[in-house]
């Protein structure tokens, strides 16, 4: 069953198109890796998901929803079940872990309660165990500015759980991080899609990242979806497809 | 024609042409002072000459005496009724300068012309000079300590907005988009998210503003009749110079300690 559904997805910067006419579907539960040069339309598409970016023309149908079609509190509501996390992870660094956790629960909370960080005793107790779940549990009243990258990418990944969401969307989650914590950060994510069913879309610069962890690949080239596949069928004449000869024979050296 | 140069040859020339055009600004530089001094029949030596004339008068007429001195206690309870002014200024006004700077900027405000409109009203706060402010309003409320906290409110306001529209920009971005992104409203996001990212570079903006307005309000209170200028105007306008200079020195003194003062907070806080 398909969890979101992307349908002749447009999207015009100005005269540039940045996404023409993209279709896909992603199922429940499922791990996909969106891969690309610089430039493809990756982070466009990941953010006309949950709407951060308007696109010009489409449907875009999560949990039976069209999502371009919602505004005001109905918008909240469907963006509260997509986690989201960021290559610079976007924390609100001054603040304690604990505290960048629960924003993810405002999604579900009224004005008043999420402008004054009211939050109810089960919301706090879900936190400490996603940050404990995350090996954080050292740092709950750390300051997240005094946290490596790997930690704070850590804390994004926790943020994004307390949502309770259905989906994930990472935006190039470890183009900042060293390999080892790439590594760590990659397993978590893998983690959550197979013990919690969170279906998890992931935008990569990593093409054997991307075969080694994910389920599905689509690959985009020039704001159009070349490759929609799984791992195995990426073969060498794909890669020069999504990336150029050049840049592709760099990839499979 | 580069191309038949060697590397070596072509960075020689660049060099030299660089030298000789800061060469060429600095005699310009010369030429103009030197044309000004000229024009206006201002003699730099006299200037110099009469340096020693100057000191040998300002210790007579400068240093307070026993006199001056016993003006004290007036004199402090004027400039803490500045002090006090010149915080309530910064403070109202950093008040005001908030949902301003909210709607102008980028990244808290979607609505284009909200924006502008904003950006422009701290534009047109800001680039009128304070005395100018004063000017204005001595004409409306007439000579009160009320016009001098008025035009330190409206001056403030604009350079408030200013640096808060700044401050908003350059941190509050990610913090915007991540929250925008949990299904946060508008509220969640300035309160939870840009509110923690930019409160320490306002509060070291305000802490700015106040030591500005202690200055300012000197100047200020000579046009409005109000607070530690008007003391001054009063005994400068009298000929009492020992009393107007321990005016100044005691002005100089609280603004360095307010100085002192906000730097200490300013490292407790960041």
């Amino acid at each position: 069953m398909a969890l979101l559904e992307v349908t002749s997805l447009t999207k015009y910067y100005g005269d540039t198109a940045a996404l023409r006419d993209i279709s896909f579907e992603v199922k429940k539960g499922e791990f996909v890796a969106v891969i690309g040069p610089s430039g493809s339309g990756k982070t466009t598409l990941i953010r006309c998901i949950n709407r951060l970016i308007p696109a010009s023309d489409g449907k875009i149908i999560f949990d039976k929803e069209n999502i371009l079609n919602l505004r005001g509190n109905a918008l909240r509501k469907a963006r509260a079940k997509i986690g989201m996390i960021f290559q610079h992870y976007n924390l609100v660094e001054r603040l304690s872990v604990i505290e960048n956790v629960l924003h993810g629960r405002l999604g579900y909370k009224s004005s008043l309660e999420g402008m004054f960080g009211v939050y109810s005793e089960e919301e706090k107790e879900k936190a400490f165990n996603i940050i404990t779940l995350l090996g954080l549990d050292d740092y709950v009243y750390r300051r997240c500015d005094q946290l490596s990258g790997g930690q704070m990418q850590r804390v994004g990944i926790a943020r994004a759980l307390v949502q309770d969401p259905r989906m994930i969307l990472c935006d190039e989650p470890i183009s900042s991080l060293d390999p080892s914590s790439s590594k760590v950060i990659m397993d978590y994510l893998k983690k959550i899609q197979k013990e919690f069913g969170i279906t998890v879309v992931v935008n990569l610069h990593q093409v054997d990242v991307a075969k080694k962890y994910a389920q599905r690949i689509l690959g985009f080239n020039g704001g159009s979806l070349v490759f929609d596949d799984e791992p195995g069928e990426l073969s060498k004449k794909q890669i020069y497809k999504i990336y150029g000869t050049e840049a592709g024979e760099l990839i499979i050296d | 024609m580069n191309s038949l140069l060697t590397n070596s040859e072509g960075a020689g020339t660049y060099l030299k042409s660089k030298r000789i055009r800061l060469f060429l600004f600095f005699v310009g530089l010369f030429a103009a002072a030197a044309l000004s001094m000229a024009a206006t029949n201002y003699h730099i030596e006299d200037s110099f000459t009469a340096i020693p004339k100057v000191i040998v008068w300002m210790a007579r007429n400068l240093v307070p005496d026993g006199k001056s001195l016993t003006r004290l206690p007036k004199i402090l309870d004027k400039l803490f009724e500045t002090v006090l002014m010149s915080v309530a200024a910064s403070v109202s006004a950093a008040a005001l300068s908030f949902p301003v700077a909210l709607a102008g900027s980028a990244t808290s405000c979607k609505q284009r012309w909200l924006m502008y409109s904003a950006r422009g009203v701290a534009s047109f706060f800001r680039n009128i000079p304070i005395v100018a402010w004063a000017m204005i309003f001595l004409l409306t409320f007439g000579q009160s300590p009320f016009t001098g906290y008025v035009a330190l409110f409206f001056a403030s306001f604009g350079f408030l907005a200013r640096a808060f529209i700044e401050a908003i920009d350059e941190t509050a971005a990610a913090p915007v988009e991540a929250l925008r992104a949990a299904g946060g409203s508008y509220g969640h996001i300035i309160f939870q998210g840009v509110l923690p990212s930019v409160l320490p570079q306002m509060v070291s903006w305000v802490l700015y503003m106040i030591e500005t307005n202690i200055r300012s309000a000197a100047l200020v209170g000579l046009l409005t009749g109000s607070g530690i200028g008007f003391t001054f105007s009063i005994y400068y306008k009298s000929l009492q110079y020992q009393s107007a200079s321990l005016v100044v020195i005691t002005i100089v003194a609280v603004v360095l300690v307010i100085e002192a003062v906000s730097n200490k907070l300013r490292r407790l806080i960041l």
